[in-house]
């Protein structure tokens, strides 16, 4: 019998697991990380000795509770951390654990593969220095680190404000926080935020928190170029009233996050463009099922919704796999959890509102901006092609090469189609979107390969 | 409704070169292409630019391709990454090198100027290949280029002459009036013309179809890979006797690998499978050693027309004057391709192809009958 | 130099590695990464410049931080632990 297998062992991968566990299923969680919990709640390394409170704040309940959740069910399940999935087909996944590759054929597979920073480049972006603003979190949760001295945090969206008061309080020096939304934005989006008022409060008390420390916050602010030598020394930033340049060595940014879809995309799911991640992402029903009978999607890798979304949309896409299965499920259990979804997703309508994407973005990049720092593909080398009469990313990337790095478009795709959307006069959505090619991350010559 | 002096089905890089070559020669032309120019088999294939090894009867045809690659910046204007850094058919056995003596012998006087070299003369002049090879027939004017830039400049280059390029732009229907043929797309624009040329790739059965000429034609999927970008150390793009991964480094460092088959997605689309991709990982450090630690980062597919005999069709029809079908080149067609759209221009302005293409007529598969 | 400061976790049983030949120490528990990058300012320089990088979204995803080890194994720098004995290589990358 093939087994039922889950991609991604954070919140929606582990109780997409627990669920099926609870209802005799015995499946197979695969993950590329060694320990479980996804990156929001990512664990330290055992030998290390912060408590949760210090690594999770406020989420630190949720935090234990996932990961508690994944070692009681250590015994029922075939748990396999260190383990990539790098190439999916109809009914087979391709893993690569230790240097070896193996084939596993599934009955049924719940997709989650969680998210990564959506990036919009700046100059000077490559610097030594520079870090998304996941990484300077990872930094500091996982290794107990900041990613320098004096640090700014730019960008937009929730993690902004998030991962800078993490850092004041582990007693880093935060130069600044420029959050690229106006204030004007964030009030008029406020009655959409009280449909979690919990997160919404969480949110207003880290920026209170950073203003009431004494650490500058600027909005409608936007970083302009990252100086440097050979690392981060300066920085220089712009409102609609001021320009001004900033002494640090270490930046982190990103305008909110991206679902990471290439497993879904290989597994022949349908997307779809969501003008609210805009972005194209694999189609799913409220209970987590995908244009491809027995593939399921839960948590941020099919649409960002947050750590507590992907909680309960693993749980509903497993009990939607067990109902598929034919085995009974709780009604009951699965309206709540849709309609619990459902009131999440008003909220990020209201998050989007309140942190803008940046429209003026590709209009305001500078020729010499590097899109694809993979590739070293710039701005000029897009334009150029889009000029002379190419429009679909696909024929783009061909052509100029931005998104053929080993990164594959993860880093430069979302700057890419913004570039080509306004070169080439059409709404991103309708310039095509990256497809996805195995391996979806690198893997080696010489590969061993399980019999 | 479009008259112009030649409909052509199909923008890939015979297609295109057919339009370019028309252009020059003052015809007017219509290029109808369902996708994007020079997006499918053309545009991703090995990109390979070779002669050696293909079969004698291909030979005059390569080699006049072979003299129009040398002007390809003047004739596209751009140099689309082609370098004559040689074509090294690598023997794995001593039957294969013996294989390889045999068509260096047999294809004398060709042009090739092929080199027969032995193990030691492997070692000393390619020291990256590794001792798996015995032996080796070098063609030191073979190349590679980028094929994602070269076919779809033949389709830019025929614009820029006056073609008319129509891409994403299908053909729905065609007929003939006894006078004319008419074309018609799904963008509901007819185009009408006295010669139409059927270089519609993998999909060029249908169209022969429609004129009584239906052939038995199957799609074939190569699989390929690249790696990220390492150090430079091939100087020759590589082929195996009997079969096994070829290479070629680009100068940017990728190299790209290609052995074993894929499966479509649809109709147009297509992967390579899982078994290939392992293979090319497992088997290539064999040939190529400098490739242990190195990572390929994607992989990729396209959809070829093979022939039963693995040779095109290239010639006019034997049912209907006025149309020309030239197609199912078998994943070989992107070296060859700019003589084809020569020959196919040559016969349109001058009666007949300079090139003898007997060993290509479509009649070769009137007796077979096509399930 | 060192790019990424130790803010917390520093009581932690130290682990001597080769950086490019020369003798180093990180901490156990250490990412590769950390390690290069707590006691100098780049990870490997890039493929058509040669310009420093130190990675950049730490998770796996950039693909912006690959090192080699001594036993001709490359690796991610942000997803490798660092082990005692072990030897580093930056990749200088190259200038096209």
């Amino acid at each position: 019998m093939k087994p039922i297998v889950i991609i991604g062992a954070g919140p929606a991968g582990i109780r997409a697991a627990q669920t099926l566990a609870a209802h005799g299923i015995y499946p197979v969680l695969l993950d590329e990380a060694a320990r479980g919990g996804g990156q929001i709640y990512r664990r330290q390394p055992a030998n290390f000795t912060r408590s949760s409170d210090k690594l999770y704040g406020f989420e630190a309940a949720k935090a234990n509770a996932i990961h508690q959740t994944l070692e009681e069910l250590r015994q029922q399940l075939d748990y396999r951390p260190d383990t990539l999935v790098w190439n999916a087909e109809a009914g087979q996944l391709d893993t690569l654990h230790e240097g070896r590759a193996a084939r596993l054929d599934y009955a049924s597979v719940i997709v989650a593969t969680g998210a990564t920073d959506r990036i919009l480049p700046v100059p000077g972006w490559t610097l030594p220095g520079v870090y998304s603003l996941g990484a300077a979190q990872i930094a500091l949760k996982f290794q107990g680190c900041a990613i320098g001295e004096r640090v700014v945090f730019a960008g937009s969206g929730p993690l902004l404000y998030l991962v800078a008061y993490q850092y004041a309080k582990a007693g880093a020096n935060v130069v600044a926080v420029l959050d690229s939304s106006p204030l004007s934005a964030q009030a008029r989006a406020l009655p959409g935020l009280l449909a979690q008022p919990a997160t919404l409060a969480k949110g207003l008390y880290y920026r209170a928190w950073l203003t009431t420390h004494g650490i500058p916050v600027h909005q409608g602010a936007s970083l302009t170029l990252i100086e440097g030598e050979r690392r981060v020394q300066s920085l220089k930033w712009r409102s609609k009233t001021t320009e001004r340049t900033l002494d640090c060595d270490a930046v982190a940014f990103a305008h909110g996050l991206r679902s990471e879809t290439q497993l879904a995309d290989l597994l022949g799911c349908e997307f779809a463009w969501s003008p609210l991640n805009r972005a194209w992402l694999p189609q799913r029903d409220s209970a987590g099922r995908s244009s491809s009978a027995g593939v399921y999607l839960a948590g941020d890798g099919a649409g960002i919704m947050g750590a507590d979304a992907a909680e309960m949309a693993g749980e509903r896409a497993a009990l939607a796999l067990l109902e598929d299965l034919g085995y009974r499920v709780d009604p009951q259990r699965c309206a709540q959890l849709e309609q619990s979804l459902e009131r999440i997703g008003h909220f990020r309508q209201g998050l989007e509102r309140a942190f803008v994407f940046p429209e003026d973005w590709a209009s305001r990049a500078t020729d010499d901006l590097m899109i694809c720092r993979c590739e070293e593909v710039s701005v000029a080398d897009i334009r150029q092609v889009v000029g002379e009469g190419h429009w679909e990313i696909n024929r783009v990337k061909a052509h100029c090469r931005v998104g053929m790095g080993r990164c594959q478009g993860r880093m430069c795709g979302a700057a890419a189609a913004e570039i080509i959307a306004r070169e080439s006069g059409r709404a991103v959505r309708d310039i095509g979107r990256l497809r996805a090619q195995a391996p979806v991350k690198p893997v080696p010559f010489g590969l061993e390969v399980e019999p | 409704m479009i008259e112009v002096d030649a409909v052509i089905i199909g923008g890939g890089i015979v297609g295109a070169s057919a339009a370019l070559f028309l252009s020059k020669a003052g015809r007017r032309v219509a290029l109808l292409e369902r996708d994007f120019c020079g997006s499918h088999s053309s545009g991703v294939n090995y990109g390979g630019v070779r002669r050696q090894g293909r079969p004698l009867s291909q030979l005059p045809l390569s080699q006049r391709a072979h003299e129009i690659w040398g002007q390809l910046p003047q004739l596209i204007g751009i140099d689309g990454e082609y370098q004559r850094s040689g074509h090294l058919k690598l023997a794995r056995s001593l039957d294969d090198l013996r294989a390889l003596h045999d068509y260096a012998a047999s294809s004398q006087g060709f042009g090739l100027d092929l080199q027969l070299l032995d193990r030691d003369e492997l070692r000393r002049r390619f020291p990256w290949v590794g001792t798996v090879a015995v032996g080796a027939s070098l063609c030191p004017d073979d190349g590679h280029a980028n094929p994602r830039l070269v076919s779809p400049a033949f389709a830019q280059a025929a614009r820029r002459h006056g073609a008319q390029v129509h891409e994403q732009c299908p053909v729905s229907q065609v007929t003939h009036d006894g006078q004319r043929f008419a074309v018609r797309t799904e963008t509901a624009v007819e185009f009408r013309a006295p010669w139409l040329l059927n270089c519609a790739g993998a999909w060029a059965s249908r169209f022969a179809a429609q004129f009584g000429e239906a052939v038995p034609m199957h799609a074939g999927h190569p699989a390929m890979l690249v790696t990220e970008p390492l150090p430079v150390v091939m100087d020759a793009s590589t082929g195996v006797e009997g079969g096994g991964i070829y290479a070629r480094q680009v100068a940017r460092g990728n190299c790209v690998l290609g052995g074993g088959q894929g499966f479509a997605l649809d109709d147009a689309r297509a992967r390579p499978g899982q078994s290939a991709v392992i293979e090319i990982l497992r088997q290539a450090v064999e040939l190529y050693p400098f490739l242990e630690g190195a990572q390929a980062i994607r992989t990729w597919s396209g959809t070829e027309g093979y022939l039963p005999d693995r040779q095109p069709v290239i010639g006019p029809s034997s049912t209907q004057p006025g149309l020309l079908h030239a197609f199912g080149f078998a994943g070989a067609g992107f070296q060859i391709g700019p003589a084809v759209g020569q020959a196919l221009t040559e016969i349109i302005c001058s009666g007949a192809s300079s090139t003898p293409l007997d060993a290509f007529s479509i009649t070769r598969f009137h007796s077979i009958s096509v399930a | 130099m060192a790019l990424l400061k130790r803010l917390a976790e520093s009581d932690r049983p130290a682990l001597k590695f080769m950086l490019d030949g020369e003798p180093a120490s990180g901490l156990l528990g250490d990412t590769v990464l950390t390690a290069v990058l707590t006691c100098s300012e780049h990870v490997r320089g890039s493929d058509f410049s040669a310009e420093p990088r130190a990675g950049f979204c730490l998770m796996g995803a950039c693909q912006d931080c690959w090192v080699r080890l001594g036993d001709g194994r490359r690796v991610r720098a942000c997803s490798t632990m660092l082990e005692a004995g072990q030897q580093i290589s930056r990749e200088p990358g190259r200038q096209v």
